[in-house]
């Protein structure tokens, strides 16, 4: 049984709790992005995707995430947390020394859940895309899915594997790009102008979707759409429409708070504004 | 003085190609990606066998770095190949995140490694790239000598688990290891026995080593030579073992002296046991166009530099004895 829009919603306020609280137990990380794809993720590990939070790093006849944007992983921890790939009181090692929850995300302390280190921007499509090439060769028909950010898109990589997928038709991959329209050093289209991404995508021979990455309804519908249009000989990527610190009113919109933590006040706000409603870690 | 013959020789990279093609037949999980040099690499046959495990990435090494290391998720054993220069200095990051922090089973296959690519100029050769692996946390760094030994290291690899760099070159050289040798990954290789002077030598340093330690033979000289295959893990029992006899030490390898395997040597030595040193490689400098043997004579990396290596740093080691 899937859960209702309702219930992920509800999952999706817990977690941006787990964000703003992890973060400010630290003093620092990335709060805004990983408030603005709460909602992909909820939908994506609580509804869109097949996977076992009994955790196998080869994924056979699994679903695969891979986040490539690292510095997000507030996000990607506690939703791997309430998803069931450990126990979500190790949320509160997120950053400290000895923890498996590094600032970002790595094998190397052998975390459940992550199967690629991401940190340095660009790298994880043409990591996707070898796993998506794997999945063909083993005959496995599951997805690969990926997350990037829109700042993200200056890395030159990108276009490395933008033009390999669907030259080679690696069509079971659902790519998602974070178009929040911000980066550390501003709005993006004062640091380095990313142009029309749905017609740059398209002429690179993706399938471009578009969905309201702050929309549950949307956010879910639009996924089914794209895991429908796989094994049509393209690549799928999905421009996903977020606001950067959504759920936190004064983190809303503003490139500030890409890697500043709440101070106590601020938590306390913050919280006031993010329903409890699966128990706090 | 051990006689090494040969009656034949080849390129390495043909070694790499021979082994590839077998590693292949032997296990359905080894495929092979490739960014535009698939003649260079020699990777011809193992495509024309398996056309649906070969991945033509075209000219982008960053991408192709990152794909070998998604494909090792649901257990692939991804065997890249590119000029040793792309292989490292140009995907650096992606190595060291995607792969080695990853811990991925990635084997990075590089040709033209060095001076000996010869006419192409310094942009091609990158004499640091030995430097540049056994830096990252994990990596094993292969240099093999003759198209035998790359054969037997390309099957060696297949079988290990864990990132690898392999280096080998263009240039035809004599064949003079065993066909059917055993490859062991991290074990050097006891070429001649000797008491005088230990000389560590890796990839196509070996065959001058064995021609310097005949030239010193004929002067009455002893000379120990060990091939150091496997820079990192390096067989440092064996480099200490050797040295305990000889006191004294050349290292010859086809890279800058910054980085490299005498570099590893001497923190060995440093370490545990305090012995002259000479290095014969490259004295931190970028290489030029000219023909392999041409350059090097003019960097210094031949037979007659090993001999002068050699009696240099045993007459620092009697000056050592008498100050005594």
């Amino acid at each position: 049984m899937k859960p209702t829009i309702q219930e992920l919603e509800k999952t999706a306020s817990q977690i941006r709790r787990d964000i703003v609280r992890m973060v400010h137990a630290c003093q620092s990380g990335h709060p805004g992005g990983s408030l603005g794809c709460t909602d992909y993720f909820t939908a994506l590990y609580f509804s869109v995707m097949n996977h076992d939070s009994n955790f196998n790093m080869d994924a056979v006849g699994e679903d695969i995430f891979f986040l490539s944007n690292g510095h997000i992983s507030p996000v990607f921890y506690s939703t791997l947390a309430h998803a069931g790939y450990f126990d979500k009181a190790e949320l509160a090692t997120f950053r400290k020394l000895n923890t498996r929850l590094q600032g970002h995300p790595t094998t190397h302390e052998h975390l459940p859940g992550v199967r690629i280190a991401s940190g340095s921007l660009g790298q994880g499509l043409s990591v996707a895309i070898g796993a998506a090439l794997t999945k063909k060769l083993n005959g496995d028909k599951s997805l690969v899915f990926t997350l990037h950010g829109d700042g993200e898109l200056q890395e030159g990589q990108i276009w490395e594997a933008a033009m390999f997928a669907p030259h080679n038709k690696v069509d079971n991959l659902i790519s998602t790009i974070d178009v929040n329209g911000q980066q550390i050093d501003g709005p993006t289209n004062l640091v380095l102008s990313l142009g029309d991404l749905h017609a740059k995508w398209e002429a690179f021979g993706w399938d471009v979707l578009e969905m309201k990455g702050n929309d549950m309804a949307d956010v879910v519908k639009t996924l089914e759409l794209a895991k429908s249009r796989t094994g049509q000989g393209k690549p799928i990527m999905i421009l996903m429409h977020t606001e950067m610190g959504y759920g936190v009113d004064f983190m809303v919109g503003s490139h500030k708070w890409h890697g500043v933590a709440p101070n106590d006040e601020q938590l306390q706000l913050a919280l006031g504004q993010l329903e409890e409603t699966l128990g706090d870690y | 003085m051990k006689k090494y013959t040969y009656t034949d020789k080849k390129d390495t990279r043909s070694g790499f190609g021979a082994g590839l093609l077998e590693a292949g037949r032997k296990n359905d999980q080894v495929v092979a990606l490739c960014a535009d040099l698939i003649g260079s690499l020699k990777m011809n046959d193992f495509i024309k066998e398996f056309p649906e495990r070969f991945v033509q990435v075209g000219i982008a090494e960053a991408n192709m770095m990152g794909i070998a290391a998604g494909m090792t998720i649901g257990g692939k054993i991804p065997f890249t190949g590119t000029f040793a220069n792309f292989s490292t200095g140009r995907v650096y990051d992606q190595i060291r995140q995607s792969i080695a922090y990853s811990n991925k089973n990635v084997k990075i296959c590089a040709s033209h490694a060095g001076l000996t690519l010869g006419e192409d100029g310094a942009t091609h050769q990158i004499l640091e790239d030995v430097g540049l692996m056994k830096m990252l946390p994990g990596m094993t760094v292969i240099n093999t000598c003759d198209y035998n030994q790359t054969k037997a290291a390309t099957l060696a690899i297949a079988e290990y688990e864990g990132p690898v760099y392999l280096r080998f070159g263009r240039p035809v050289v004599p064949i003079f290891t065993d066909p059917d040798q055993k490859f062991e990954i991290g074990k050097a290789w006891m070429v001649n026995e000797g008491a005088d002077v230990s000389i560590f030598a890796t990839g196509h340093l070996v065959w001058q080593a064995i021609l310097a330690g005949e030239m010193l033979a004929e002067e009455g000289i002893d000379a120990e030579i060990i091939n150091i295959h496997t820079i990192k893990p390096l067989d440092a029992e064996a480099v200490l073992e050797s040295v305990a006899k000889t006191g004294c030490v050349v290292t010859a390898e086809e890279h800058n002296r910054l980085g490299g395997l005498g570099d590893s040597i001497a923190q060995v030595l440093a370490v545990h046991n305090p012995t002259p040193q000479e290095y014969v490689a490259v004295n931190d400098s970028f290489g030029e166009s000219g023909t392999p043997e041409q350059l090097m004579t003019k960097y210094g990396l031949d037979a007659e530099h090993i001999v002068l290596a050699a009696k240099k740093v045993m007459k620092r080691k009697q000056n050592a004895v008498i100050s005594i």
